[in-house]
């Protein structure tokens, strides 16, 4: 289903608090938004479906590959770091070179947040499956944080295809729903994300309209 | 975290005196009840200061009615009106837990010489 999205790209700074009105305090992530750069409307006319791309981010223009600058230059922009596509149903209110900043999200509102998580190396079922691991005493021997039994034996033989087991944890691409946006600064392109985001501070987050909010919450058609 | 001294400085208090464990306050706390709002005075020993900038919290401690009450603020809450420091402590630690031990005139702290004006 297609609906209108905002968008923006934008970095972690970090976390700290601030009080609200009632002079509760508030736990925050601070991300600058943006100044974000539109370089390419897709209509259904042309590619068969409506989405804006969108860039962020400062790169050396020497570094940047020719087919890549090219398509900056076209864009009438100068080359960003990164580039991201976002489907929305006003993709044709857009237009080339535009910019998107903090301002394009309001106080209040929810929205979802993406990033890539931080990096946990090789991580045992416990930390990575929630496993419950093997008992403290009662006999037990150096297997304490083993994920125990994998599966039956002589039928089927063999472990079933995506077993929980210990693996590379973190590091990949994450989604945080419905968090709120407790302050938006549009001089500084800052929002004020209530909670925690993915990823570490500097990562690069993409922050959008919340998807998953009920109608009669003021969700999106 | 000093990418964001700036948006913090926009919550830090000014007004707040200098105060240290030991030193007993009076602090004039804003209560609001339903659409009104008074002034409540909550006077007692601080016993300790955590943390640093925005985050920084005091914790006072007074003996009311025979039951030791503790209450944690932060520095720079609005919901402290004013903050007066009525004595200044003598005390060798930065946390004053031990005074939870004591009670009556054990838990007195010794009041902090001044230092007089050099001749």
């Amino acid at each position: 289903m297609e609906r209108k999205i905002t968008g923006v790209l934008g970095e972690k700074l970090g976390m700290t608090q601030v009080f609200d009105a009632n002079n509760r305090i508030v736990p925050v992530t601070v991300v600058r938004a943006g100044p974000c750069v539109v370089t390419q409307v897709r209509t259904p006319s042309t590619d068969g479906y409506s989405a804006v791309q969108l860039a962020y981010g400062g790169v050396d223009p020497r570094k940047v590959t020719k087919p890549l600058a090219g398509h900056f230059h076209r864009a009438g922009v100068p080359p960003r770091r990164h580039v991201v596509e976002l489907r929305t149903l006003d993709a044709s209110e857009y237009s080339l070179g535009q910019e998107i900043g903090a301002g394009a999200f309001s106080p209040g509102q929810l929205v979802d947040i993406t990033g890539t998580s931080k990096g946990k190396g090789f991580a045992g079922g416990m930390k990575r499956h929630n496993f419950s691991g093997l008992g403290a005493g009662h006999g037990v021997e150096r297997k304490h944080r083993s994920p125990g039994s994998i599966g039956a034996c002589a039928t089927p033989s063999r472990v079933f295809r995506g077993t929980k087991m210990a693996g590379h944890m973190g590091r990949a691409r994450t989604t945080t729903l419905n968090l709120i946006v407790h302050a938006v600064d549009e001089e500084k392109n800052l929002l004020l994300i209530k909670g925690a985001v993915p990823g570490p501070t500097g990562g690069l987050l993409l922050v959008r309209t919340a998807v998953k909010v009920p109608l009669r919450k003021g969700g999106l058609q | 975290m000093h990418t964001l001294d700036s948006l913090d400085a926009a919550s830090l208090r000014s007004d707040i005196p200098d105060f240290r464990p030991g030193d007993t306050l009076k602090v004039h706390v804003r209560v609001v009840e339903g659409n009104r709002e008074r002034v409540q005075i909550f006077q007692g020993v601080v016993i300790r200061r955590q943390n640093g900038g925005i985050r920084e919290t005091f914790t006072v401690r007074k003996v009311s009615f025979g039951v030791g009450v503790e209450r944690t603020f932060p520095v720079h809450t609005p919901i402290i009106s004013r903050i007066e420091v009525v004595t200044r402590g003598d005390v060798r630690r930065a946390k004053l837990y031990y005074l939870r031990d004591l009670r009556g005139k054990a838990a007195k702290i010794k009041e902090k010489r001044q230092p007089t004006a050099a001749r």
